[in-house]
């Protein structure tokens, strides 16, 4: 009977889940949803027009949905005299640039600490590493200011970017990630009569693709969210990023004043992170799972 | 020939000497030298950026600083000052240690739940992504949750509240001292499931099946014996992964008080040791002073995290 059920219906019933979790479907809906509210809301209010946006009741709905708070921000940013779109140039440029270096950083670095364990120091390095996760980069931030300002980095593109390279998620990650495929793979290698470089670029490389979705990811966010960076690095208003731009355009006042704007901003300024999170999703979660030859 | 193989030393009997061990890390060094050239640029970096501030941070807050005069040694007079003087700080300790507290532990067990939760069922996409962007919010969402939370009665909150006649007139959630800091950890909460949610779903998800097939011929009836026996200690890495994340972001909690209070929170209500650093180092430019406080923040961080994951890591593994 079973085994009929199963070929008509194309389902095999799985041992772990005996029947359908109902319950457990409906509490993390219930739990979503609410989680997801705030989200909506700032969907929602972004594309209220502005007679929508003061009714009261608040309104849970658009009634005329209209795109005017994207056109308002854009006009009323560039009455200052930096147009909206160069702090969305800013962010762009600043994390695409990270990113990519802090890829091939952390891949650089992982190898040797994943496959080179008679390397003197490498498990000194890797606990530095370690201890270094476990506390917030802003404890750093005075002498961080002070090598920066030494450096006569203040206000550049390279203060944004290149202090945010030295972050140890990356490497203690990756470093991970290798260890789990064997050293065979690399032995192989050496006998074919490769150099080093060769092997980095041949073999390790490729290995380490899968993870290149987290890494991205997480660097990605860090430094798209940063305002303490761009803050404190930062001296003129062309060269902030559109986070803090919009932390100093929207506290105070004139979030009233201008409540779908804020809303709209806070949208563009949320909105590609999730979009890249939700594209990479699965091999993110996947990566850390990862096996090797077997 | 003999010194300068290693493994040939082992064979013998004696302890080398220094310098016999000295050539054989030079030795080693000389092998692996691409080792050191790939690690190069992290390396710089990494003590650049992270080694050398921590380092500096911790010589500077023996020293008064104002940037515009050269560092001046005055001993533990920072820290004096620190505990005895400053009652903004002893606040600012007390609201990040209740605000650690009840987002720290609650954050991680409420990210772990909710990661088992999407774990035993098949539809997965909707509620990750429901869970996880509020981790992704910036500071536009504090506009956000401000409205939510406003004041007077065109909050949602309030407006909610009233209509559902639990209230007969809007509350003052965020100016009013005893919630405010309530509101704060209630966001924090809703934003804590970042990349430590991110790595229990991913830790859950690789287990292998069989394990639990197994676990059910001897005799594991229900979820819950499932979890507490197998499932957990499979998940050891991840849970100290989880949990230093949730002790490192609960710490340094700022922008979101700043975006929902504002700077300062009235009457320092949610002003936590990170916002007192700000102060101190950025708008008064003592760095002296702030660096006392930065050296307090990493001690506590990193005696909790260190602490952690001493009590969750399995033997062997991280």
């Amino acid at each position: 009977m079973g085994t009929l059920v199963s070929r008509v219906t194309g389902l095999r019933r799985r041992n772990k889940v005996e029947k359908e979790p109902i319950g457990i479907y409906v509490f993390l809906t219930l739990t979503g949803a609410v989680m997801a509210l705030p989200l909506y809301l700032m969907v929602i209010q972004s594309i209220k027009p502005i007679e929508e946006l003061f009714l009261w009741p608040p309104r849970f709905y658009v009634m005329r949905p209209t795109l005017e708070n994207y056109t308002d921000l854009v006009l009323a940013a560039s009455r200052t005299w930096v147009p909206f779109t160069r702090y969305v140039f800013n962010s762009i440029f600043v994390t695409s640039v990270s990113v990519v270096l802090y890829v091939i950083i952390c891949c650089m670095a992982a190898y040797p600490l994943a496959k080179m364990r008679r390397m003197p120091f490498a498990a000194s390095i890797f606990n530095a590493c370690l201890a270094a996760l476990m506390f917030a980069p802003q404890v750093t931030v005075i002498p961080r200011y002070l090598t920066v300002a030494g450096l006569g980095m203040i206000d550049t593109y390279a203060a944004l970017i290149v202090p945010g390279l030295g972050g140890s998620f990356g490497v203690f990650f990756m470093k991970q990630f290798l260890e789990q495929y064997p050293d065979a793979l690399l032995e192989a290698a050496r006998m074919d009569g490769a150099n080093e470089w060769q092997i980095f670029t041949n073999v390790v490389i490729p290995l380490t693709r899968p993870a290149w979705a987290t890494l991205i990811i997480w660097h990605a966010q860090t430094v798209w969210r940063d305002t303490w960076a761009p803050m404190v690095f930062t001296t003129t208003e062309a060269m902030k990023t559109l986070p803090l731009a919009m932390q100093t355009m929207f506290s105070g006042e004139l979030v009233v004043a201008r409540q779908g704007a804020a809303a709209a901003a806070t949208f563009l300024e949320s909105a590609p992170l999730i979009i890249l999170f939700i594209i990479s999703q699965r091999r993110i979660i996947s990566t850390m799972a990862h096996a090797g030859i077997k | 020939m003999a010194q300068a193989n290693p493994a040939m030393q082992k064979s013998l009997g004696y302890r080398p000497s220094l310098s016999q061990r000295l050539n054989e890390y030079w030795y080693l060094m000389k092998r692996y030298k691409a080792g050191y050239l790939f690690l190069a640029p992290f390396l710089i970096l990494f003590i650049v950026f992270t080694v050398g501030p921590v380092i500096t941070a911790i010589y500077l807050s023996f020293t008064y600083f104002n940037v515009l005069q050269p560092a001046e040694w005055i001993g533990l007079t920072n820290y004096r000052l620190l505990f005895l003087e400053d009652d903004i700080f002893l606040k600012s300790l007390h609201v990040t240690i209740v605000f650690a507290i009840l987002t720290g532990p609650v954050g991680f067990l409420l990210s772990f739940t909710m990661a088992w939760l999407i774990n035993q069922v098949k539809v997965r996409l909707l509620y990750v992504v429901a869970f996880y962007a509020p981790s992704l919010s910036g500071i536009g969402m504090a506009s956000i949750m401000r409205i939510f939370f406003a004041n007077d009665r065109y909050g949602y909150l309030n407006n909610f509240l009233i209509r559902w006649g639990i209230l007969d007139e809007p509350f003052p959630w965020l100016a009013d001292i005893d919630t405010m800091l309530g509101v704060v950890i209630a966001v924090q909460l809703w934003m804590s499931m970042g990349p430590g949610f991110l790595s229990f779903l991913a830790g859950l998800q690789q287990i292998d099946e069989s394990l639990y097939e197994a676990a059910k011929v001897d005799g594991i009836r229900n979820r819950m014996q499932e979890l507490w026996y197998i499932t957990l200690p499979l998940v050891r890495p991840q849970l100290v992964f989880g949990a230093v994340m949730a002790i490192v972001n609960a710490f340094s909690m700022f922008d979101i008080s700043v975006g929902l209070v504002g700077f300062p929170s009235p009457q320092y209500a949610a002003h936590s040791i990170m916002a007192h650093l700000y102060d101190y180092a950025f708008l008064r430019f003592e760095m002296g002073y702030a660096s006392a406080i930065s050296v307090v923040m990493f001690i506590m961080m990193f005696a909790l995290s260190s602490m952690f994951r001493r009590m969750l890591s399995s033997r062997g593994e991280l």
